[in-house]
């Protein structure tokens, strides 16, 4: 047999049939869903008289719209509550699985799907969520649907798919202490662009990638929806094996051993050729912070905001000057003397146990600036908060005026309360910087844990690996 | 859904690249359960004055004068001219949802986001991807005359100009078929039910701890 990528090796195996046409039938594993791209799926299925077709293959958890604050006194948003009810009437309906909001295992959908060990190596998963590409860490094809979809998915268990082209990104070497996957993510989106994977699914490879942690791998594939890429991916090793194991959805016994078997032939084949190639040194990736209002638009952290003047390309020109006002930044003021109002860390992209430990890592002993008016740390799940509580590392934030929350997308995406005011500017560990993605008139920078908790102490941006 | 075949309208053009799922629809208009209604809060926070939050009136809304979709002259528009990666971001189909609920069928972009291009096709809407240079001239065409309208013909895979010049586009024969019939995906896709659950049997087989509940 000739030589396969990863990609095509998950892909394959999931075709149900192969249309005339070019397109697949393709077989879909692992449904998750949330509360704001599935209640129209819900209605359709409804209102045409069909059914699920796999009531096991989903799992459901809200997320986007819950309050992080005094939860107990339930959402008091309306809007946001009747779409937070209406998932658990439709799940109570067709008895699918849910995480309430009471349940300890509720959280990011992205965060509880590796975590219960119910998105797996040789899946493929889908949501109604552009960052559905996380679970691709786990060497699982995983991307973003939108609600036609998830309906579509939801009565058929499959999903009518095009063929992507491969693309390898190899990160050589090893990154510097201080040095995140979400640096890599950022150097890596700052050099082909948001659109730089459009029609590719990456898959990530190389020392420093191997080097990574599982959780440092899912922030990786995470953000490569904002390169463009329909998916990312890491083969299988050891770290995903042993990550998997004992989790509540993980296979177990004579099962578990005949999965491992199966997970291990999860990479690609040495001789597999892939469309493009780009390598990265891993001794050249710096601290990044985002200066404008596209993931692309990120510089590194001890650098200057860049000038339009030196963009010969008229629409990117015309782009970065709208960039710069609408952030409130000149050209060629230093990163480090920029001063955030508030810092966020948290989001489907940063806010597992490892990205609070880097972070609490920085605050300990050390007290917020006097100039951040909110420095908010949002746990990823109801678990990662109960873990980080075993370790002490909520004492640690309070102690240096952070808030300590509860589990949800938060002001990554400012659907519940947690947003920005016209005007501020924010520290945010998330993924997109986008005009008013905090909220009306917000300022967002994306960095790392560590260096969102070094911004939060000294006031202003600062390369961590300099404190 | 309706189908899509043919579509002469006047084009408004949108002259700035990566325009974002988040500003085409904000995520206050997320927290709707319906398909419908998103038409009056497309682009909101570029289109109105003042803060948008769901159930207002819009015509009573301070409008943006500065913003292109306000211009008397783009009124009616049924054709979106965009640059590069349009539709990036977020997957949320509200995004073609709000455009089309606004009275857009077709758009037309050197580049889309994929998601978002899937998305618009499974919504009755034509995203036509030109090249560069293609998309240069349009805007400059638009902007040169007031009421510029542009045909748009699926079955030819052509979009035509005024001065009947016409721009060749690719689009995968499942899409332009879906779109031609106006097709049932799901009623599509039930058709081979059987094959599905052939595969769930040999799958089941092979890896059978795919279909092993957590309870099991």
């Amino acid at each position: 047999m000739a030589a396969a990528t990863l990609y095509d090796k998950l892909w394959d195996i999931h075709v149900v049939r192969d249309n005339a046409d070019g397109t697949s039938l393709l077989y879909i594993d692992r449904h998750l869903l949330h509360e704001v791209t599935s209640p129209q799926a819900f209605e359709g299925m409804r209102l045409a008289g069909r059914k699920p077709w796999r009531t096991a293959a989903n799992l459901a958890v809200a997320d986007h719209n819950v309050p992080t604050l005094n939860r107990a006194q339930g959402i008091a948003d309306p809007v946001s509550r009747l779409q937070v009810e209406t998932l658990d009437r439709n799940c109570a309906q067709y008895k699918i699985v849910e995480f309430r909001l009471a349940d300890a295992r509720q959280g990011i959908v992205h965060v509880i799907g590796p975590e219960q060990g119910a998105t797996q190596p040789g899946m493929t998963v889908v949501c109604g969520d552009s960052h559905t590409s996380t679970h691709g860490a786990l060497g699982a094809l995983a991307f973003g649907i939108g609600t036609s979809e998830v309906e579509h998915v939801l009565i058929t268990q499959t999903l009518i798919q095009s063929r992507s082209k491969r693309m390898l990104v190899r990160v050589n070497g090893q990154v510097e202490a201080g040095v995140s996957a979400k640096d890599i993510a950022l150097a890596l989106i700052g050099r082909i662009g948001t659109a730089g994977a459009t029609g590719y699914a990456i898959e990530f490879g190389g020392a420093a990638v191997r080097a990574l942690s599982m959780e440092a791998r899912m922030t990786l594939c995470n953000m490569s929806i904002e390169a463009g890429a329909r998916c990312g991916l890491v083969a299988v090793d050891e770290t995903t094996i042993d990550y998997m194991r004992g989790r509540p959805f993980a296979p177990r016994g004579a099962l578990w051993d005949r999965a491992v078997a199966y997970w291990r032939t999860l990479a690609s084949d040495p001789d597999a050729v892939f469309d493009r190639v780009l390598e990265l040194d891993g001794a050249d990736i710096v601290p990044q912070i985002t200066w404008g209002t596209s993931p692309e638009m990120v510089a590194a952290g001890d650098a200057g905001v860049p000038d339009p003047a030196t963009e010969p390309d008229r629409t990117r020109r015309a782009g970065m000057e709208r960039a710069l006002a609408y952030m409130g930044l000149e050209p060629g003021l230093p990163m480090t003397s920029i001063r955030p109002d508030k810092v966020f860390i948290g989001s489907c992209t940063n806010s597992r146990i490892e990205d609070l430990r880097a972070a609490a890592a920085v605050v300990q002993g050390q007290r917020v600036a006097d100039n951040i008016k909110l420095a908010l740390v949002v746990p990823g799940s109801g678990l990662v908060k109960r873990q980080a509580e075993s370790e002490g590392l909520d004492r640690i934030f309070q102690a240096a005026g952070f808030e300590w929350r509860e589990p949800g997308c938060s002001m990554c995406l400012a659907m519940n309360a947690d947003r920005l005011q016209p005007g501020e500017r924010c520290a945010a560990t998330s993924n997109r910087n986008f005009e008013g993605r905090q909220g009306q008139g917000g300022r967002t920078h994306l960095l790392s844990p560590a260096m969102a908790a070094a911004a939060a102490i000294r006031g202003h941006f600062v390369d961590v690996r300099k404190l | 859904m309706q189908p899509l075949i043919r579509i002469k309208g006047i084009v408004a053009p949108m002259d700035r690249a990566n325009v974002d799922t988040d500003a085409i629809i904000p995520k206050q208009f997320l927290k709707s359960i319906k398909r419908t209604g998103f038409g009056p809060n497309l682009f909101d926070e570029w289109r109105y004055l003042d803060h948008g939050e769901p159930g207002q009136d819009c015509a009573r809304r301070p409008k943006n004068p500065d913003f292109v979709l306000n211009e008397p002259r783009y009124q009616d528009a049924s054709i979106l001219l965009a640059r590069r990666n349009f539709g990036c971001g977020s997957s949320r189909e509200h995004a073609p949802w709000a455009l089309k609920d606004y009275g857009f069928r077709v758009l037309i972009a050197p580049s889309f986001a994929e998601i978002f291009y899937n998305n618009c096709a499974k919504n009755g809407m034509l995203p036509v991807v030109l090249d560069e240079e293609s998309v240069e001239q349009l805007f400059r065409e638009v902007a040169a005359s007031a009421g510029y309208m542009l045909e748009v013909d699926l079955p030819s895979q052509s979009v035509i100009t005024p001065s009947a010049q016409r721009f060749g586009f690719e689009i995968d024969a499942f899409r332009k078929q879906a779109l031609l019939d106006g097709l049932d995906e799901i009623g599509l896709t039930l058709q081979y039910a059987d094959e599905i659950r052939a595969y769930e049997e040999r799958r089941r087989r092979d890896a059978p701890w795919l279909y092993q509940s957590p309870d099991a």
